[in-house]
């Protein structure tokens, strides 16, 4: 399958071995990704919280791009990108005015009609578990994830769309097809404090110590996302008797897959995983 | 002249914030409740009784993190998230004295990188809020170390077409 790709500005820096692993992941799928044309920021939650036109006007350029471009569905990776493209489709699709006016600001035509893909959903309802499962050669024994949404993948359901937004089962799934073992908790949607890591750390490190302590509770030895803002979150401002190594969800798939990447990816880390993958033999 | 109410309302577009019936299932799921100054159904009620000041003022409208949990919950579908960012909005807009100033200086030093840039480069936006913000110094030892493990990259590619970005600003100023 073709599919376009956005990026954002997160996997062109902090976020690069989510980038990389996304790429790497595809290309052993056989999902082609071709970048978005001239792509720009998606305005991210200093955009909505500051000005509501701006933050669906940026956005609209964007899925602009990909409405004029070959493929019509667009992988993206980004929690916070996804979100803002979902709900800049879901307020331009429910107002004519706004989508006329948001037009005239991106200076092209927007129709609404490019599909917004997470990997997540690529990888779990395209591929299937069990298509995943057959291309496993290293399974995750003794790895013993929690799975963490965060909010941005899934809140507002109405916008978003996407899978069961109070217990989300994909990435249940898809660590469970790699090997790993892991664990329940009800933390799995809870919010990491977003962006309020720069600005208010000391609130952010309180809302991370909890989740770390309650995956912990739950038996867990690591905690795995899709979303960049809760890996920078959770894997710098955990403290340091609670902290536990964090991963993009694509690292362990190539893990899995035996794919050649992950030691690199994992030593950008801040809490570095090899302890762990080492003591269970996994790197 | 609008209420207080009237404005907010219509700068949601959606349901009446009156429909509240204070059930507080968005304060009881606020993941940032216990460092707010009103909870967020006080605010709806503070809202209602037009008492301005207090509510533009307030660190409340800044410590919302827009996780949403509170609209995805809500039995009568008050966009509370939503009103969160109508509310920030009127504050700049009004030139309010901002409690949470140092978030705000995020949200500014965010957008002037997407502005000259047409994509956030982290050190220098994290340059731009230090100087913005006044807090110089921390975070100093995890930008260095995550300078030296490459993960900040002091050149990155712009969008080309940059006055397409600059003029999306010029012309969203004011609407």
């Amino acid at each position: 399958m073709k599919v376009s790709y956005y990026p954002g500005c997160s996997l062109h820096g902090t976020a690069k071995e989510y980038d990389q692993s996304v790429k790497a992941v595809s290309k052993a799928l056989g999902i082609e990704l071709s970048e978005v044309e001239d792509w720009s920021c998606c305005g991210a939650t200093s955009a909505h919280s500051t000005n509501f036109k701006l933050s669906v006007a940026l956005p609209a350029r964007n899925l602009a791009a990909v409405e004029a471009g070959p493929q019509k569905e667009v992988m993206v990776p980004c929690a916070a990108c996804f979100n803002r493209f979902k709900s800049t489709q879901y307020y331009l699709g429910h107002n004519e005015a706004l989508k006329r006016e948001i037009e005239g600001v991106i200076g092209r035509p927007y129709r609404g009609d490019a599909e917004v893909l997470h990997p997540l959903g690529i990888f779990h309802d395209r591929v299937g578990l069990e298509g995943l499962a057959s291309r496993v050669v290293k399974k995750l024994t003794g790895l013993k994830p929690v799975s963490y949404y965060g909010c941005l993948l899934l809140r507002p359901p109405e916008a978003c769309r996407f899978e069961d937004y109070e217990n989300p089962y994909m990435l249940d799934g898809i660590l469970t097809a790699l090997g790993a073992e892991v664990k329940m908790w009800s933390y799995k949607t809870d919010c990491c404090g977003g962006s309020l890591t720069i600005s208010r750390t000391d609130i952010v490190g309180r809302l991370v110590d909890r989740l770390m302590t309650m995956a912990r509770e739950a038996g867990a030895n690591c905690v795995v996302t899709a979303c960049p803002v809760c890996m920078a979150n959770l894997d710098t401002r955990a403290g340091e008797n609670v902290r536990l190594p964090v991963f993009y969800f694509t690292e362990l798939m190539a893990l899995a897959f035996g794919l050649a990447g992950p030691a690199d990816w994992f030593k950008l880390h801040n809490t570095d995983p090899t302890p762990l993958m080492g003591g269970l033999g996994l790197v | 002249m609008k209420t207080f109410l009237e404005e907010v309302n219509e700068r949601i577009g959606g349901v009446p914030i009156q429909r509240c019936y204070h059930c507080r299932k968005c304060t009881a799921g606020c993941p940032l409740a216990f460092a707010m100054e009103y909870n967020p159904n006080r605010v709806i009620k503070m809202i209602q009784m037009g008492m301005k000041d207090e509510v533009l003022n307030s660190s409340t409208i800044w410590l919302c993190a827009s996780c949403e949990t509170c609209i995805t919950r809500c039995p009568n579908e008050v966009d509370i998230a939503r009103m969160m960012d109508v509310l920030r909005e009127m504050a700049i807009r009004e030139g309010r004295t901002v409690k949470e100033k140092n978030i705000l200086a995020f949200h500014q030093a965010f957008l002037n990188s997407i502005r000259s840039r047409g994509r956030i480069n982290e050190p220098f936006m994290m340059v731009d809020y230090k100087l913005k913000s006044g807090d110089l110094f921390s975070d100093m030892g995890l930008g260095i170390n995550m300078f030296m493990k490459g993960k900040l990259a002091l050149i990155s590619p712009k969008t080309r077409d940059l006055g397409a970005v600059k003029t999306i600003f010029e012309k969203t100023r004011n609407l």
